[in-house]
């Protein structure tokens, strides 16, 4: 194998081993059709990281029957591969022996992309332009005259004419909305100033006036669009890497019909009254009842309860809980429109207030910014006008403020340096959905934690091990091998599985535990009164924990387990660091009062409000919102979308379930919880590099704009003018990347892991 | 004044070459996977690529 198969940059420190692999009907779903009996599938595959990778994958699928193409894209970590035939070739069998964990990924709709390369093509295009006419307008000012001008001037205009209509679209398209709808945006003032220049300028042109301001117009727009290009490639870096995690809401079901027919049916088409059948490791589609089997339930993504629940006939599911343990039949009771997910998202979009209320730092300043500009310029065409009498002289001297004023710096201003911060995040591991997300970080001043999931892993971890006979330790390690119950990983985890022979017929007793049998030996791993048939039931005194989990050989209980929800790495140094930063922290959970008072002790936390709704949890937030606080909420489960949704901002790191990773303005890939009092580090110091980006452009154009109304100012000055107070912007908005860097261990080890890699030319 | 006539359409020309090249480029994909097509050259396949 190559240098980097697990645990590298992008990966989740927790891998999600209780999904089951997509069944062939599942990938058929999520493939689309290109024609020609071809079928595209996207995989995502965080793991992929140098040549050798890309190779090893390549070549594997691409010996598979029937697949006619794989291709790895190294920079979106995906694998598309082109397939022919009804049943999809195993291709997460076979990632998965090479050691690369996969997913499947929703065919893109490509409307995304499609921004991308447009803005790309704008920002080519007006450079070209503006390569071109600077090149001419060189010329003019060191000194061409009369009809050499003429010239110039003429062919600038000709190649300005495509440029702006081109790549000002973009901006007079956004003026145009902003202005139709009563605001105002950065936007309106750019598209005014760069066409009336043009105006002008074609004026001059025309009359053989001696200044025009082409090459202004021209590499004004391409600042501004290579501002915007970045702003978008950074949002899109972060929206690619969200969408590559795997996704935890089921994709589609088993129906069983009448008459023993079974179909594989995309969530959307089941309907109320449909029998399910549900395998172990799956996710529950839909609301309903349970019909027949036994198992256990994890609900921690739904309600918050960081137990297992064990279910049985009759008993009522949830959407979004995942069955761990044995095989469902249930009848749904609602359609996916109806069930707990969608109530969920309904009640999400009911609570978005805060932040559809919220303006851009930039939208407020143009908001006073274009309103001063342009009544300066009417005032100074009215002023000349009175004193010279002249109006076409007017009419240039106050074209000239307006282009002066254009707010090249300021369109800059915030996008450098949310470009710079998001960089800076990335690195880290928290991707940032939007750039008002990190304005409206800046100004929070309360941080709502959920319990299950974001400040404790929501796993079980083993506690009393090292007290534990190491030898039974072994067997019960081997057979919790073989099962997906929390519990079950949490011992196989601490003892590391050996798999040595010995251990036959394991079998698994959904709700109760596991049974194995050697030498004539019967083991139980299990509930205390199923393994411990012979003992007598109550404790020898010994730790419980979470109901008694004990091993018992032949009916007498040999060692007894106890389980504890381990906290997130940094929990409590996070709640420090907010503290001490001057935020209130607070846990919102629905799990019960006991087990939060648990988890709130060890990490010192001191308000905490147990066993809330969703719909709770929303009006906690309304009620903290209307006492004028700004609230950050934390959260990954499918009960706490709607406060994600509720608060000022929010956060979830990448196990949350999908629509609370796509509501959350932030989610961090990596484990520890630190990532929080980061962003919100990164965000503020962002805030105030922003607010000295908007006041260097103000002081530039106080001194700009006195030279501009005396009529001084001349193309050479503008485009010199405009290009040092945008260089100005961007070296101000670099030093974030100076004063907050520290050399992050992964990062690190990331460059020496792809040294290898780089000697292969080199022996 | 004459060689104008014909140096600036011949610079604007190469210029409006540089542009395409870029615009295909962009268009035939060869942005879409930066990362991969540096670490492309290091695999040493007998066969061209597909």
């Amino acid at each position: 194998m190559s240098c980097c198969a697990p645990g590298a940059e992008m990966t989740l420190d927790l891998a999600d081993a209780t999904s089951v692999l997509p069944s062939s009907q599942e990938i058929r779903l999520a493939s689309r059709s290109i024609g020609d009996n071809l079928c595209q599938t996207d995989l995502s595959v965080p793991t992929v990281h140098c040549a050798a990778c890309i190779q090893t994958i390549e070549t594997a699928l691409g010996r598979l029957d029937r697949v006619e193409n794989a291709r790895v894209n190294l920079s979106t970590k995906r694998v598309s591969v082109q397939w022919r035939g009804e049943e999809a070739p195993p291709f997460f069998a076979t990632l998965g022996r090479l050691g690369y964990q996969a997913h499947l990924f929703d065919p893109e709709t490509g409307k995304e992309d499609k921004t991308l390369s447009e803005l790309i093509r704008a920002v080519a295009v007006a450079g070209f332009a503006a390569g071109n006419i600077m090149l001419l307008s060189v010329s003019v000012w060191s000194g061409a005259e009369g009809a050499t001008r003429d010239l110039f001037h003429w062919v600038s205009a000709l190649i300005a004419v495509p440029a702006l209509a081109f790549a000002g679209g973009i901006y007079f398209r956004s003026a145009w909305n902003a202005l139709r709808h009563g605001r105002m945006n950065m936007d309106v003032p750019i598209a005014v100033g760069v066409s009336l220049a043009y105006a002008m300028s074609l004026y001059e042109t025309i009359n053989h006036g001696d200044h025009a301001y082409f090459d202004a117009s021209v590499s004004l727009l391409f600042f501004l669009l290579i501002g915007r290009t970045l702003d978008h490639v950074m949002r899109e870096r972060a929206r690619t890497a969200v969408n590559g995690l795997s996704r935890l809401a089921a994709r589609g079901a088993v129906v069983l019909r009448g008459n023993g027919v079974r179909d594989y049916l995309p969530v959307g088409e089941i309907e109320p009254g449909m029998e399910l059948h549900i395998a172990a490791g799956e996710r529950i589609p839909v609301d309903g009842n349970i019909l027949s089997g036994i198992s256990d339930l994890d609900c921690s993504l739904v309600s918050g309860e960081s137990k297992p629940r064990t279910v049985g006939a009759g008993v009522q599911v949830q959407a979004g809980t995942l069955n761990l343990t044995g095989p469902l039949t249930m009848k749904a009771t609602a359609a996916a429109k109806d069930s707990f997910l969608a109530e969920m998202v309904r009640l999400m979009e009911a609570a978005e207030g805060g932040r559809s209320q919220y303006r851009r730092i930039a939208d407020r300043v143009s908001a006073l910014y274009a309103p001063v500009v342009h009544l300066a310029a009417l005032l100074t065409f009215l002023g000349w006008m009175i004193a010279s009498g002249d109006w076409h002289l007017a009419m240039t001297i106050a074209i000239a403020v307006l282009i002066i004023t254009c707010p090249c710096a300021l369109g800059l201003a915030v996008p450098i340096v949310q470009v710079v911060a998001a960089r800076r995040l990335f690195e880290a591991g928290v991707m940032v959905k939007d750039g008002s997300a990190m304005e409206r970080l800046a100004a929070i001043d309360t941080v709502l934690f959920d319990k299950t999931g974001t400040l404790t892993l929501g796993q079980p971890r083993l506690i009393n091990g090292p007290s534990i006979d190491p030898a039974m330790l072994a067997i019960a390690a081997d057979m919790a091998a073989h099962s997906r119950h929390p519990f079950s990983k949490a011992i196989a985890g601490f003892a590391g599985s050996t798999s040595r022979p010995g251990l036959h017929s394991v079998s698994e007793h959904p709700g109760f535990g596991m049974e194995a049998v050697t030498e004539g030996n019967t083991w139980r791993l299990g509930r205390r009164g199923w393994a411990g048939w012979k003992a007598r039931t109550g404790g020898e005194g010994k730790r419980g924990g979470h109901g008694g989990t004990v091993l018992s050989k032949n009916g007498m209980i040999v060692a007894t387990f106890a389980f504890e929800d381990t906290a997130r790495a940094d929990a409590r140094a996070t709640v420090e660091q907010l503290q001490d930063a001057g935020m209130s922290v607070q846990m919102l959970s629905g799990d019960t009062a006991n087990a939060c008072r648990d988890v709130a002790g060890t990490l010192g936390i001191e308000d905490f409000v147990p066993a809330l709704l969703p719909s709770g949890k929303v009006e906690w937030i309304e009620a903290l919102s209307r006492e004028g606080h700004k609230v950050l909420m934390v959260g990954d489960g499918l009960n706490d979308t709607p406060a994600l949704g509720a608060a000022h901002v929010s956060m979830a790191p990448a196990t949350a379930a999908d629509v609370g990773r796509n509501a959350a303005d932030f989610v961090f890939l990596r484990e520890s919880l630190l990532a929080v009092p980061l962003a919100l580090d990164v965000s503020r110091k962002a805030g105030r590099l922003i607010r000295q980006n908007i006041a260097i452009a103000i002081v530039y154009n106080a001194f700009a704009v006195p030279i501009a109304i005396s009529g001084h100012v001349t193309p050479l000055i503008a485009a010199i003018a405009m290009s040092a107070s945008s260089m100005l912007v961007i070296g101000n908005a670099m030093r974030l990347q100076g004063f907050t860097k520290t050399p992050s261990p992964e990062r690190a080890s990331r460059d020496r892991r792809g040294r290898p890699g780089m000697s292969v030319q080199h022996p | 004044m004459r060689t104008l006539i014909y140096l600036i359409p011949v610079a604007l020309f190469l210029g409006a070459l540089g542009l395409g090249g870029f615009l295909w480029a962009l268009k035939s994909g060869q942005y879409e996977d930066l990362d991969g097509a540096a670490e492309r050259i290091l695999i040493d396949g007998d066969e061209p690529p597909k």
